[in-house]
Order: C-alpha cells, then structure tokens, then sequence
C-alpha cells in the first residue's frame, strides 16, 4: 500500500476507471498535455491517447455541455473545471440539462457524468480561485454532490462517482491537496455516495463538517479533548443527497452539535442541517446547534483572508460554548 | 461542392426550387425516389396540421403555451431527410416536419405540450432528444454527441438545430468554436425565422448572414432557401457527407420565416407588419412541394385530399391518445429524479401521499 496525498490518489482513481471502462473519458482546460494545473490527470494522456484525455478549448458551458453530450451517447465523461470560480458558467447546463434529464424524459436517457472542480480558500490563490459555492449545486434536484476530505477518501469516492449513473458534482478542496498523505490501496474500491463516515466517536458533542474542514476540526476536536469534552465527528462527505440520518442518530446520542461549513453562512448546507434536527431530533437536544461558517462577504484577497478563513480555535469556542451551555 | 459555389460572404443563397415549384437549377434536382418526395409532402401536411390543431387546442384551453411551426416545415424536415437511422437528431422546439420524418410518434409531442413528461419519453434507439427551450444550449450537448460518436469511429453525425435568436447566445459560439477544434461530425441547422419573439434578425447581429459565421471557426457554412425542403435536403446531404468522412461541422442558415407568434402567448401583430407576413405566405413551403410534385405528375387534386384527410384522422387520433393518456402520479413526479430514491426524497414522497390521501 502506498502512501499518497489527495492528488495522487484521485490520478489512481483516474488510472483505474480508465483501465477497467475504456467510456471514461476526461475533458477540461490544459488536462491533457499539462496534466491539469494541479497535476490530477498527469500521465492519463499517454496512457490513454487524446480521444480520450481531452484538451478543451477555454470555454467552460462547452466544457459541461460537451460532457452532457458525451453522456447521453454511451460515454462516462469526466469533466474538470479549473477553480470552483470559473464553474458558474456552467449552471445553465447543469441544471437545466444534466440534473433533469432522466426526470424528464421519464428515466428514458440519464446523464453518467462527473463534474470536478477544486474548491476552497487558505491558500493565499488569485482572486476567484477560493470559492466555496456548493450551496449552488446542492439546491439543484438530480444532481449529487460529494467533497472528499483525505486521499484515500478521494479516490474510493471519485471512483464510485464515475461509475454513478446520476450527474456528480465532486469538489476536492484545493487546500488538502498536498496537506496530508494517508495510505491508500492500489487497486481500486469505492465509497458508497450519500453516506457520512464517522471519524471519531464521542458521547459529548457531535461536530459535523466536510472537505476541507475536516483536519481543522481534528484539531479543534483534540484541543477540547484535552479538556474533557468528547466529541463524535462525523464527515458529511455527500452534501446532495445529505446522510442525515448518522447526523441525527449522532445528535439523539450527544444531545448537542457544531456544524461547520466554510462557505458562507447565508442558505448553507449548515442551515439545511440545523432544519433537519430540528426536524428530527429537537426535543433530544440540550443546547442550541451552532453553525461555525464563513461570514456572508465576498472571499477576501490573500491579504484579509485571515479575516474570513474558519480556524480550529473558533472550532473550539464553538464547541466549547455548546458543550458547557 | 455545393457549400464551395454559395458562399454566405458574398450572400449567395442555395434554391432548388422557385416560388411555382419550377426546378432553379436542373443540375442541383436531387435524385430521389418519388415514394420518398410523397413521404416528404404527406409530413408536411400531417406537420401543418398537427401545428394548426395545437394552436386551436391551446385556445380552447386544452393544450398549453405552443409555439406554432408554420412556414417553417420545409427547413426542418429536408435536414432531417438527409440523415439516417443511427444519426442523432438534436432539436429545440419548433421542428415538428423533421421530427415526424424521424420516426417520432406526434402523441409525444401532444403530451409534451399538454404538459406531461410522458411526452419526452422517447422509445430506446430512436435517437432524438427532447425539446430544449433554454435558447442554444443544445448546442454544446450536440458536440459531446458528435465527439462521442467521432471516437468510437461510428461515422454516424449529430443533426441540431437552432433558432437566428440562438446565434446571439455565448453556447452557441462555444459548441460552434469547439466543433471546429476537434472536427466532429455535426451539422448545425439555424432555422433563421427572421424573428426572435419580437426582435429582428438586423437586431441579432451585425453580420449580413448568419452561414458566414461558420468561417470565423474554421468550417464551411451555406445559406439556403429554407422554405425549400429539396435546397435544405441537398445542402444536409452534403454536409452530412462531410461529416461521416471525418471532413468536421457544416453549418446551415435555412433562411425561413415564422408565420406564426412566437408562442400562442405572444402577439407578433405588436412588432410587424402585416405586410411583411403577406410576402412570405406566398412562399409557403408547402404550397411549393406541392406545386414541384403536380408539375412532375406525381400529385393531383384527388391524392392531395386522400392525404389531407388521413392527416386529420392521424391528428384526430393523436388528440383522443393525449386527452386519455394518464396524468402523472405522485409517485411518476418523484421517482425519476435519481436512479436510486434517495431516503430523503423517499420521506418526502410518503408525506406527499399522505397530504394527497387527506393525512396530515
């Protein structure tokens, strides 16, 4: 087994789907001969050939719309979009096209395809480079949404994304790219979509995030526990459709919980959450659930992203101030 | 080459056919088998009057917003003779003439514009696409079509059409730029009415024609006649040529006119002439094929009414079909969103029941 940061494994998980299903293709702007510009689909283009590692033109609705297409006549597409940012372009045709397809024709064509994008602030990028929008994609019935927090974590759910037979949205956070390595196996294996993984089990209070949140909670969650307060963690990793049933199981059992979304606050995944414990589990709670997200302004240049970016010490208030409340 | 001899810089326009169905040009008469030029008059007329019954429909309120297709039967059906079996069909939302010549049942698109989604349910293989109303972005999708058919070298093409309004929109230069790049096997068909809703096609862009844009991505593009649906077959023809010999996109202009409102809730009376409608009634694609297939003796008054009247029965079979066709269950609208229910929408699937049935 070797040990991979997340862009390894997601070009395994690449490597494998490619081999084994000669209709996956990939298409985006510079992931053929640049292997992508972070390096996720280096190498599938001698491996696989230019039919199907698929050099676009810089045209981000061509991008999606061509993958729509490639869907409905017998491919497995997997389409990049360079940075989140770029990525609202294409929401004429994600919603209007691949999310509804089988729906409207009455399941009579449906659209395998995959969308990835990398998402996120904390890495001091270029204005319109740290978006997190998933709130946008998650709204929109038909597609499925999924943001892989570890390296192994990515590659299992990539693959179970490709080979789903719905639109997926998969948002790797730009900032674990190379933050950490995991050992991953080689071959290839999935991840069930539309489940949360438990990290950590805890009686005290349940902390739930996703992607690139996740190692920042890890801190939080070490810091408090230090001080005695145990936490179950759970990582959402399927924001559409939500696992909201581990969430609530958790929320009966601790009575209490943080919730914590880098995107901003406004409409989030986080106040979805909260609607649905207050649905499913209000009269087990001892405190009000707290959200820990991004305030409702636009990502600041690398200069004020200090300002905005969620740190494991507000994590820890957090939790602290619902735990003892 | 046909798309060599016209060419949109210098505004020439491919006819086959004059106003009185009289050959132009005798050496671009295509060769086509007479039951195949009947088959095209018989859907034109079962296309005109499948069209004129929606409109009477809607107004009697038993049919929803419809956009009309009169006048413009000839642009769509002459694309659509020139394809195949295998070859894909993308259309928007007025080519009810090319759809019927590929072998679509009209029920569907009654029960489409009733409103059911029944009506973009399509038998397996038959290789078209519902209606796409968001204006040109079934362009894009039309590429993907095409690229996917490229490699697996199937030699098959991918037919879409659009409206002149379409050519202004940001996905039409990018399918268009993007076709050119990677050469697949599309035909793009702009069905130029002359009029998007109540803007004019001077309104759309500053270019004299809208073929020419083909030149600007690297591939050829013809104006042609569209209300005459033997230009339209021979300029298809060729492109579709072009394509399944790995030769990329050809872009077709069928310069036609809406007789029509735009949809059955506009007024197109607000924002032209009356004059204007007059002129182009003369040219009615219909009365032209018509008046070709007399003129060659293949058609007389007496066939015309046989076949005039089986286009009503066909229409009048389609109207009981859609009015007894079953309206959607509760559990029809929710459980083709996903391929697997997802346990949430399978909760709010039981509460919708529940509401239905008077729970709470």
């Amino acid at each position: 087994m070797a040990v991979l940061n997340m862009v390894s494994a997601l070009n395994q998980a690449f490597g494998g789907e490619m081999e084994r299903d000669p209709s996956v293709v990939v298409l985006g702007e510079d992931v053929g001969r640049d292997g992508g510009v972070f390096r996720v689909t280096e190498g599938l283009l001698d491996r696989f050939g230019a039919d199907r590692v698929v050099d676009t033109p810089l045209a981000e609705m061509a991008i999606a719309g061509m993958a729509v297409g490639m869907a409905l006549n017998g491919l497995r597409p997997v389409a990049e979009i360079q940075f989140m940012g770029f990525s609202y372009l294409t929401l004429s045709t994600m919603i209007s096209h691949a999310s509804r397809m089988r729906n409207r024709t009455r399941s009579g064509m449906h659209v395998p395809m995959v969308m990835r994008m990398p998402y996120g602030a904390g890495v001091k990028a270029l204005e319109h480079h740290s978006e997190s929008m998933e709130a946008l994609f998650v709204q929109v019935p038909g597609l499925k949404v999924v943001v892989p927090s570890t390296p192994r974590e990515a590659k299992g759910l990539l693959i179970s994304s490709i080979r789903d037979p719905d639109p997926v949205v998969f948002l790797e956070p730009t900032r674990s790219y190379r933050l950490m390595k995991e050992e991953v196996e080689e071959e290839s294996f999935t991840i069930p979509l539309g489940e949360a993984r438990q990290v950590r089990e805890g009686d005290d209070i349940t902390v739930v995030g996703w992607g690139a949140m996740m190692p920042l909670i890890e801190k939080a969650v070490g810091s408090v526990g230090k001080k005695g307060i145990e936490c179950d963690v759970l990582d959402l990793r399927t924001l559409s459709p939500m696992d909201s049933t581990a969430v609530l199981s958790s929320v009966r059992k601790t009575g209490r919980c943080v919730i914590v979304q880098e995107a901003p606050r406004n409409c989030g995944v986080a106040a979805e959450l909260i609607a649905r414990i207050n649905e499913g589990a209000l009269l087990s709670l001892e405190a009000p659930v707290e959200r820990v997200t991004a305030p409702d302004i636009v990502v600041p240049l690398p200069q004020g992203e200090g300002h905005y970016y969620i740190t494991p010490g507000r994590i820890e208030n957090a939790i602290e101030r619902v735990a003892n409340f | 080459m046909l798309i060599d001899d016209y060419d949109p810089l210098k505004k020439r326009m491919l006819q086959v056919l004059d106003q009185e169905g009289k050959v132009v040009n005798p050496s671009l008469e295509p060769v086509l088998d007479p039951d195949v030029l009947m088959r095209a008059y018989r859907t034109m007329v079962l296309a005109r009057q499948i069209d004129d019954k929606a409109v009477i429909l809607q107004r009697q309120g038993r049919l929803g917003a419809y956009p009309p297709n009169r006048g413009q039967e000839a642009a769509s059906l002459g694309p659509a003779m020139a394809i195949g079996k295998d070859d894909w069909l993308v259309w928007a939302f007025r080519e009810l003439a090319g759809l019927l010549w590929k072998g679509l049942d009209p029920l569907r698109l009654y029960l489409y514009w009733m409103g059911n989604e029944e009506g973009s349910h399509y038998p397996p293989g038959l290789k078209v696409l519902p209606a796409v109303i968001p204006v040109g972005s079934q362009l894009p999708i039309a590429v993907g079509m095409a690229y996917a058919s490229m490699i697996r070298r199937e030699g098959t093409v991918t037919l879409s059409y659009c409206g002149d309004g379409a050519t202004s929109a940001g996905d039409f230069h990018e399918a268009l730029n993007s076709a050119g790049t990677f050469r697949t096997p599309n035909v793009f068909v702009i069905q130029n009415n002359q009029w998007a809703i109540s803007m004019p096609r001077n309104r759309q862009t500053a270019a004299p024609t809208l073929a020419q844009k083909a030149v600007a991505y690297g591939f050829p593009g013809i104006m042609v006649d569209g209300n005459d649906v033997l230009a339209m077959y021979m300029a298809t023809q060729e492109a579709v040529g072009r394509a399944r010999r790995g030769e990329g996109p050809t872009l077709i202009e069928a310069y036609t006119y809406r007789m029509g409102n735009h949809t059955t809730s506009d007024d197109a009376k607000k924002y032209r002439l009356e004059e204007e409608l007059k002129e182009w009634e003369k040219r009615d694609p219909l009365v032209r094929l018509k008046a070709y297939l007399m003129n060659r003796g293949m058609l007389d008054e007496r066939q015309e009414e046989t076949i005039l009247g089986e286009a009503k029965e066909e229409t009048e079979r389609i109207v009981v079909e859609a009015e007894r066709f079953p309206r959607p269950t509760v559990d029809d609208v929710f459980k083709h969103t996903y391929a697997q229910m997802p346990r949430t929408l399978t909760e709010q699937l039981e509460r919708c029941r529940r509401l239905e049935g008077g729970g709470r």
